[in-house]
């Protein structure tokens, strides 16, 4: 039986990060879900409108969660860290305040009752898998040391996300070691890529991205793991902004988090988008122990 | 006891503003400085974040207007880190929002911080005009307003190789909608 899931792409999953939409879309379709896009989506306004915007950067937002109610959806994925917590905040400062959520209402010209959720790539992962065991659907182990790296917007502000831990989260780090790999204890996963720096201050990015790439390296890490396009455009499309890097350090793939599970269920790499990444994908089949 | 503490509500001096703007009242700072510690570009910044509040309790007209033209608002990424670790809670990502906002309505803002804006701007032509971002308009407008034309230029067919770079703009059908709404929110927020 299919089950449907009210689904938010994103303009990234769209253009420059479309492997992270045909990876969730894999996953999501050998574990029976059909995701169903917010009819006419917009963008959420990200970084921009909330700089130069305060009405502006809520109005954007809550078109898509308009929308989604219009839809009848009570979820919604929304696997970009970013328009995930455009739409979790914009959500949460209109609750809070009534006064403020008509008037975005009148700006927008609809009725705003906000009863859709938005949920993270995490989460929707496990409404996808509820009943059933990611054990038991790995065909292939991911049989390697990864660095789970969250980033900044999956997990803070905590006190309105209430999701994972802020200072050491373990929800993707508890994913991939159900399909077979093993993540790393290390110091960078909430530090913050540089976000929307990359094409404005692309020297910024760098400097903050390579601390992150050396501490998973030298704390034995094969691949970094994400679910966000902005921390995985700037960790991969920057890394050659990044000065002075070891052989090892200019190698370690960075795969979208739905990727690495895909591996794991045996879904073709080119379906996972693996040859899109600038840094080569090239991790060597393993053996298990056990397995 | 501290609600009569922070009853400034004059929007005369900048903190009054930020409160009327987003309900934070500075004035609950008492200067720990995690906020300073824990900023990922804080040794890039000309004034640090905990500075900055400090700045804005004073509520002094010169140390105001050093506020809106520092360099400091416009290198904020809204990474949250210093509200996640704020033990008085003080939301800093939304002061840092309309500090900017701010910046920009009295043409103040930091001449570093131009690449940054025209980035931001750019981004909404695009938004306004689609609906949905086309990462090409983007980067040509950006390179208009900033004329680096030459940057990035070995990147683009890297990217279009791969696959990365949508050549065609994906077109909402609400766009006469959008364009209403950027016109509201812009008379709202000026």
């Amino acid at each position: 039986m299919t089950m449907k899931m009210g689904f938010y792409p994103g303009c990234s999953l769209k253009g420059s990060s479309r492997e992270f939409n045909e990876s969730l879309c894999a996953v999501m379709d050998k574990l029976g879900v059909e995701l169903e896009e917010v009819p006419d989506w917009n963008c959420c306004g990200a970084t921009a409108a909330h700089n130069l915007n305060h009405a502006l950067s809520l109005s954007l937002p809550a078109r898509i969660l308009a929308l989604a109610e219009g839809a009848g959806m009570q979820e919604i994925a929304v696997p970009c860290s970013a328009c995930y917590s455009r739409l979790v905040m914009t959500r949460h400062e209109l609750q809070e305040n009534e006064a403020l959520k008509a008037e975005i209402a009148d700006i927008i010209e609809m009725d705003l009752a906000l009863n859709a959720v938005p949920i993270n790539v995490i989460q929707a992962l496990d409404r996808a898998l509820e009943g059933a065991s990611l054990e038991s659907l790995v065909v292939a182990p991911l049989a390697y040391k990864v660095a789970c790296y969250y980033g900044c917007l999956m997990v803070r502000p905590p006190k309105v996300l209430r999701f994972d831990q802020p200072e050491d989260p373990m929800t993707m780090d508890r994913m991939m070691e159900r399909v077979g790999a093993e993540p790393i204890d290390w110091a960078f996963k909430v530090e913050c890529c540089g976000a929307g720096f990359s094409v404005s201050r692309t020297d910024l990015v760098a400097k903050l991205c390579k601390p992150i790439v050396t501490d998973a390296v030298k704390r034995g890490a094969e691949a970094l793991i994400v679910a966000c396009p902005m921390c995985q455009s700037n960790l991969d499309m920057r890394r050659c902004a990044i000065k002075g890097m070891s052989e090892a350090e200019a190698h370690i793939p960075v795969l979208y988090i739905t990727q690495a599970i895909g591996l794991a269920l045996g879904i073709d790499r080119k379906d996972l988008g693996l040859q899109r990444h600038l840094v080569k994908v090239a991790l060597p089949r393993r053996a298990v122990v056990g397995a | 006891m501290s609600s009569a503490l922070h009853t400034v509500s004059a929007t005369d001096t900048l903190a009054g503003r930020v409160l009327h703007d987003t309900g934070v009242a500075v004035a609950e700072c008492y200067q720990c400085g995690k906020c300073s510690a824990g900023c990922p570009l804080a040794d890039e910044m000309d004034i640090t974040p905990s500075q900055i509040l400090r700045m804005l309790q004073l509520e002094m007209p010169e140390l105001d207007d050093e506020v809106l033209r520092s360099h400091t608002i416009w290198l904020c990424l809204t990474c949250e880190m210093c509200y996640a670790r704020c033990p008085k809670e003080i939301d800093l990502p939304k002061v840092m929002d309309s500090l900017r906002a701010e910046s920009l309505r009295r043409k103040v803002a930091h001449p570093k911080a131009r690449d940054i804006i025209a980035f931001h701007k750019s981004f909404l032509d695009s938004i306004r005009t689609c609906g949905r971002l086309y990462e090409i308009l983007l980067i040509v407008a950006y390179k208009v307003r900033t004329r680096h034309l030459l940057q990035d230029l070995l990147m683009a067919p890297k990217l279009f190789v791969r696959g990365k770079l949508n050549p065609i703009p994906e077109l909402i059908r609400g766009r006469s909608h959008m364009a209403r709404i950027f016109q509201r929110a812009q008379r709202k927020d000026g």
